[in-house]
């Protein structure tokens, strides 16, 4: 059985989608098939972000409307052979998708992949539905500054009335809060809320915290997902999420601010 | 006076804006969970009424028939009634 997970937040551009990317190809690194979908209809990304924007061809709607198979629309990745990605279409009107044909896609790519990792458009309308609808996971995605706090936890709510797992009265959907863009500088200052304070809101357990990082925006320039940049300190905190995903306890890094020493201070590292 | 503003800094730090947020988001996001929680008094009498009015007409058993108000996002609330209808009942 697939695992589905959903990368949601509510609120926009908190890193839904450099999440996705990074989670999805780092699971792949270890081995697992998986395949990432772009749920954000009429505003796709996630293929810009993966680096594979010149290989679209077909598109998830022209999948759902049955004008081109599964195989002819998903892209495999170059780097690794065993990460597909599914973009999502440019043009299309957003209602293309339903519960329905969703369903269907997501059946028969549970066919050949262990998880199938869905981007979700940002806000709480349909389109962000369809992206948590048959989700067994949920990677709620969170920076520390209010409305995105307060959106997530609406999130929260909609995954616990309005996913399939709720109607159907199965198992909730396994919740996990990653922080993203966190700088423990500025939690030092009290100028931000910190893991401690947003973990106390929500309640639902800790999967990452990413610091804000200039790796990040290098990252999206080149088109190879951050966590490929192993020395940097994003890259290593989507890998350390990769290894709790899958398991195992791993201490969380980057929580405090960086001291600096007298020789950085002197050459103004 | 770099010490004696170490001190003040140290104190003011007790009300931080960070602390402000985070006492914020706990009133908001209280009050928020609550009203999604939220079920009127009034719908499970309601929900009798309707299955007597439609038991006048028709044969509803319990099983085929939901009830459900649902909060769609904050200020809009739904009123959802779910009725089988089995065949042999279709209005003719
Ligand atoms: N840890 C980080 N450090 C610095 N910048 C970041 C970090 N994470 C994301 N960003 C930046 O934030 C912006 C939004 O990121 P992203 O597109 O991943 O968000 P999103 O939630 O998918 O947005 P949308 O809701 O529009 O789909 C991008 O410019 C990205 O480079
Ligand atoms: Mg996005």
């Amino acid at each position: 059985m697939a695992r589905i997970i959903v990368v949601t937040s509510g609120k926009g551009g908190v890193g839904k989608t450099t999440s996705s990317a990074a989670i999805g190809l780092g699971l792949a690194l270890k081995g697992h098939k998986v395949v990432l979908i772009d749920f954000d209809i009429g505003l796709r990304n996630l293929d810009l972000i993966m680096g594979c924007e010149r290989r679209v061809v077909y598109d998830f709607v022209n999948v759902i409307n049955g004008e081109a198979t599964l195989n002819q629309a998903l892209i495999k990745d170059k780097r690794v052979s065993s990460l597909s990605i599914l973009p999502a279409s440019q043009t299309r009107d957003k209602d293309a998708l339903n519960k329905e044909n969703v369903g269907k896609v997501l059946e028969e790519l549970g066919e050949t992949y262990d998880y199938i990792i869905c981007d979700s458009p940002a806000g709480i309308e349909a389109g962000a539905m369809m992206a948590l609808y048959y989700a067994d996971e949920a990677i709620v995605t969170t920076n520390p500054e209010v409305s995105s706090v307060r959106d997530s936890d609406r999130i929260l709510g909609m995954l616990a009335s309005r996913s399939r797992r709720a109607e159907l009265g199965l198992e909730p959907i396994k919740e996990h809060l990653l922080l993203t863009r966190y700088s423990p500088k500025r939690v030092e200052e009290g100028e931000m809320l910190s893991v401690e304070d947003v973990e106390d809101i929500l309640s639902i357990p800790l999967l990452g915290v990413i610091p804000e990082s200039q790796a990040v925006l290098k990252a999206s320039n080149a088109g190879e997902p951050v966590i490929l940049d192993t020395e940097s300190d994003a890259g290593k905190a989507y890998q350390d999420v990769i290894d709790r995903l899958l398991g195992e306890t791993v201490e969380f890094r980057f929580l405090v601010a960086e001291k600096k020493g007298i020789f950085s201070r002197m050459f103004g590292g | 006076m770099a010490l004696l503003d170490y001190f003040l800094r140290k104190k003011e730090k007790q009300v931080t804006t960070a602390s402000k947020a985070k006492e914020r988001l706990q009133i908001i996001v209280a009050h928020e969970r609550n009203n999604r929680n939220k079920q009127p008094d009034y719908l499970p009498q309601l929900t009798e009424d309707i299955l007597a009015v439609l038991r006048k007409y028709i044969h509803v058993s319990d099983e085929s028939f939901s009830i459900n108000l649902d909060n769609k996002d904050g200020d809009l609330n739904v009123l959802e009634l779910n009725i089988e209808l089995h065949d042999e009942q279709k209005a003719d």
